[in-house]
């Protein structure tokens, strides 16, 4: 069967339908209301409606949730022996699909993947989860006024990460398989075949592609950075705005820090929970040290840190930068503070800076 | 209804060491019978009783709270009560917007002697829970969102750009004070012409960027906790003023150091609407501001922004354009001809409205949607300009454990009782915390609740109108005329 499946726009919801067997939960774009309009992904259930707008929070959660318990504990009294400890190790992973991610959502997913997955150990209960994971993306008809795809190599139309990538184009969409999984799955949904809509597809993601603005440079930005890396007062100078609350991190779908704590009572009848929760950052607290000590004590420090880890780290370390591009620390940050205007002045400051060009 | 021979339900007591806690102890020396569900807390003094605890007990699951210390004039610590009393008062009229009836909470004195009256109390409280019943747990309410109602339909002061307004002489007079200031701090343009950042202008030249007009929506106010013991100035919009003006009552700025500027507001974009508006886009370009309306190219598209839809709910509410307080300020101030349109400033605000407008039940289905959706980003709390404790939040620390880290809405809920309960009495109503939510949470509402009852029980109290004024939480009167307390 061929990699290419064609639907109505109507269809939507049916090929969600037809997908949601196949798993525990499917997590779909949901409209909220509120003082102002947010997408959240949220578990999809028969009928419950399908927003295909980019979502507000990007769907890291379903692998690396807001907190989950990594085990819950109990200590019992005996009478005959000392008292008696038990763990009970818990990981939830059900099988899980992700429909209408974008492709800076995807991307996301193959960014947390490398720390999780790739480093000395591997992160069983984030292993878990992203074993079972199944990904939808739909691919952005433009660019949009936040994002910055495009910048960090991938763009509108980009597949990676995805299983299945959906397209729209002027009659529907077109669903293409990327993955044997994708590709079985497909089959299964038995739509149209797609093929002859291709010529359609590779239109709409050039159209998409074209209505990006020119992106900079950013091949050299991880030594750029080192350059800036010790000049105090350009980061203050960039972070001056800064309220130093975390959104930027909360809803960036490639931040992966966590904290862990351990909540309840052990001796108490329902026993407690250690929980992994994730941290941010931009808190002064988050790296404070048990004597008071703290290394990265004011808020250009830490922004230095969330920037310099982004583009520089990381990618000394992956080969890629921590970034998908996708805006949203941009868009949801009370002063719309801007981390592209960031890499910008780091550019322009060691091109500025005489006694600096020519790299280290 | 009032049989206490049925099960037993979970009371908690909060009783002052000094009195309620000795009363209870001579009821039991003296064999008075009493019903067996108060379980009690001995606290050092009923101004010890933190409103949270009160909250956190319900959220929990209890069925009653009662909080009982020493009769006014007769605290061991000679206030500790008249402080309670307010804050009490202020919680028993706050719970109701949560959902929680506020009779499953009482306070009360009875003091060490008191045996009698003691059994008598716990008696009459602990028939009024059983009357209501074991609480409605929030757990068991399927959350549900409701749509905010129409705001108020005409602004009582004109709307406008404020693109006529004297900025250049403002820049001029900046420029001038720069040098005896560390910083001033205004709004420059951001990441496309309908969006301002702050500016942080230290140089004649970062003057040149400030602009004036409804893209300002930041308060700069914000940033003075950073700046405490510097000179700073900062360009104020009349709501901004407000929140200066709280910082200096509260001792947490002082005047010596501050240089005010401001021009007359004309009113605020909101985002959320805007956004909608406009749509995703690529391109944004000519944003022209006529009488009535900012119009601006969306990718070749021409969009119409009417101010009275597209901005703020507070500024179509605002009586006062421009802050009294200020040291430099040009324009004119147009409140005055407005005195008689203030009656639509008593409506309630669209958030505050749509939860009053909903039964118990349903604010609690109302309270667990619109949190289930929070991702505990913190923007609410940081952009407050009034959260000054910054790297000591409560919600943060391990000792004391206020708030575990589980991601349940009812700890997201309790973030917020703890943020509007710190507010009490100190929030400016700037409306950062709900316009700073990525996820367009009515959090407000819970703000807006709060001065209210603030304004009724302290004639009239705002938050941030008189440098000179104590926060009625800061203080108390030993005769509280408004306070109609239990009669048992
Ligand atoms: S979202 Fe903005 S204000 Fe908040 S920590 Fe990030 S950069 Fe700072
Ligand atoms: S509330 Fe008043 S002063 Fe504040 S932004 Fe709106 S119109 Fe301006
Ligand atoms: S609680 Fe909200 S409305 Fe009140 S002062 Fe703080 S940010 Fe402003
Ligand atoms: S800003 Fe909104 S999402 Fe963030 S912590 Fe506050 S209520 Fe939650």
């Amino acid at each position: 069967m061929s990699a290419y499946s064609y639907l109505t726009a109507q269809e939507i919801p049916t090929l969600v339908e037809r997908l949601a067997p196949h798993f525990e939960q499917v997590l779909v774009p949901t409209e909220q209301k509120g003082v102002k309009e947010s997408v959240i992904f949220a578990p999809w259930t028969k009928g419950s409606p399908i927003s295909l707008a980019k979502a507000t929070v990007p769907p890291k959660a379903a692998v690396f949730p807001k907190c989950e318990t990594l085990f819950s504990y109990k200590i019992e009294k005996d009478t005959q022996d000392a008292p008696k400890l038990t763990l009970n190790p818990e990981i939830y992973a059900p099988k899980t699909l992700i429909f209408a991610a974008r492709p800076c959502d995807a991307l996301g997913l193959n960014i947390l993947d490398r720390p999780f997955l790739q480093s000395h150990y591997v992160d069983p209960y984030y292993a878990a989860k992203r074993d079972k994971l199944c990904v939808v993306t739909l691919t952005c008809p433009s660019g949009c006024e936040n994002c910055f795809c495009h910048w960090v190599g991938i763009g509108p139309a980009a597949t990676q990460g995805a299983d299945i990538v959906l397209t729209a184009i002027k009659s529907g969409y077109v669903a293409q398989a990327m993955t044997q999984k994708g590709q079985e799955l497909l089959e299964k949904c038995a739509f149209k075949d797609g093929t002859d809509k291709v010529p359609e597809v590779n239109q709409a993601r050039k159209a998409a592609w074209e209505s990006l603005k020119p992106a900079p440079d950013l091949s050299q930005i991880h030594s750029t950075l080192a350059q800036s890396f010790a000049d105090l007062d350009f980061w203050t100078q960039e972070t001056q705005a800064c309220l130093s609350c975390g959104a930027c991190t909360y809803f960036c779908p490639t931040c992966y820090c966590f904290t862990i704590t351990d909540e309840g009572d052990a001796q108490s009848p329902q026993g407690g929970q250690r929980l992994r929760s994730q941290d941010n950052c931009m808190a002064q607290l988050y790296t404070r040290e048990a004597s008071g000590h703290n290394p990265r004590p004011n808020k250009a420090l830490r922004m230095r840190n969330r920037v310099t880890h982004k583009y520089m780290t990381y990618k000394e370390t992956w080969g890629a930068f921590a970034c998908s591009g996708c805006g949203r620390c941009i868009q949801h940050c009370p002063v719309g503070l801007d981390i592209r205007a960031i890499l910008l002045a780091a550019i322009a400051r060691t091109t500025n800076t005489p006694d600096m060009q020519g790299g280290k | 209804m009032s049989d206490v021979t049925t099960k037993e339900l979970r009371i908690v007591g909060f009783l002052c060491n000094w009195c309620s806690y000795g009363g209870a102890d001579t009821a039991g020396v003296a064999r008075a019978k009493q019903p067996t569900d108060l379980r009690i807390i001995r606290v050092p003094c009923s101004g010890r009783v933190d409103p949270l605890f009160i909250v956190r007990a319900l959220f929990l699951g209890a069925d009653g709270v009662l909080v009982s210390g020493c009769h006014p004039r007769d605290c061991h610590y000679s206030t500790g009560n008249f402080y309670a009393r307010r804050r009490l008062e202020v919680l028993k009229q706050f719970l109701p917007i949560l959902g929680i009836d506020s009779r499953r909470f009482e306070y009360t004195w009875v003091s060490a002697s008191e045996g009698q009256r003691w059994q008598h109390v716990v008696t009459t409280f602990t028939e009024q829970i059983h009357s209501l019943g074991a609480a409605p747990k929030f757990m068991d309410v399927e959350p549900k969102e409701f749509k905010l109602g129409a705001r108020v339909s005409t602004p009582i002061l004109p709307l406008g750009a404020g693109q006529d307004q004297p900025l250049k002489e403002l820049k001029t007079a900046i420029k001038e004070a720069l040098p005896k200031l560390e910083v001033v701090i205004g709004w420059q343009q951001g990441r496309d012409p309908l969006h301002a950042v702050p500016l942080f202008m230290r140089k004649a030249e970062d003057v040149d960027k400030l602009i004036w007009g409804p893209c300002n929506v930041h308060n700069v106010a914000t940033y003075l906790r950073e700046y405490q013991g510097h000179k700073v100035g900062l360009v104020l919009k009349a709501c901004d003023a407000r929140s200066v003006i709280e910082l200096l009552q509260e001792n947490l700025a002082s005047r010596e150091d501050l240089t005010l500027f401001s021009l007359p507001c004309q009113g605020t974009f909101d985002y959320g609407r805007v956004e909608q508006c406009i749509g995703r886009y690529t391109q944004l370009s000519d944003v022209q501001f006529t009488q009535s309306a900012a119009t601006v190219m969306v990718d070749g598209t021409s969009k119409t922004l009417p101010y009275a839809e597209y901005m703020q709910s507070k500024c179509l509410r605002c009586t006062s354009r421009l802050p009294k307080l200020v040291d430099i300020s040009f324009g004119t101030d147009p409140t005055e001809d407005a005195k008689d349109a203030r009656e639509s400033a008593e409506s309630l605000p669209p958030e505050l409205a749509l939860v009053e407008s909903l039964s118990l039940e349903e604010r609690m289905a109302f309270w667990r949607a619109s949190m289930e959706r929070c991702i505990r980003c913190g923007a609410c709390r940081n952009s407050c300009p009034m959260c000054i404790c910054r790297d000591h939040c409560i919600s943060d620390t391990r000792d004391p454990h206020f708030m575990t880290q589980a991601d349940t809405f009812l700890e997201k809920l309790f973030f917020q009782v703890i943020h509007a309960l710190h507010l009490a009495g100190r929030c400016t109503e700037c409306g950062e915390c709900q316009r700073s939510c990525p996820l367009g949470i009515p959090i407000l509402a819970l703000r807006q609740k709060l001065n209210r009852i603030i304004s009724e029980l302290f004639a009239g109290y705002q938050a941030g109108s008189d440098p000179s004024q104590v926060p009625p939480l800061l203080c108390y009167a030993v005769e509280e005329p408004k306070i109609k307390e239990r009669e048992w």
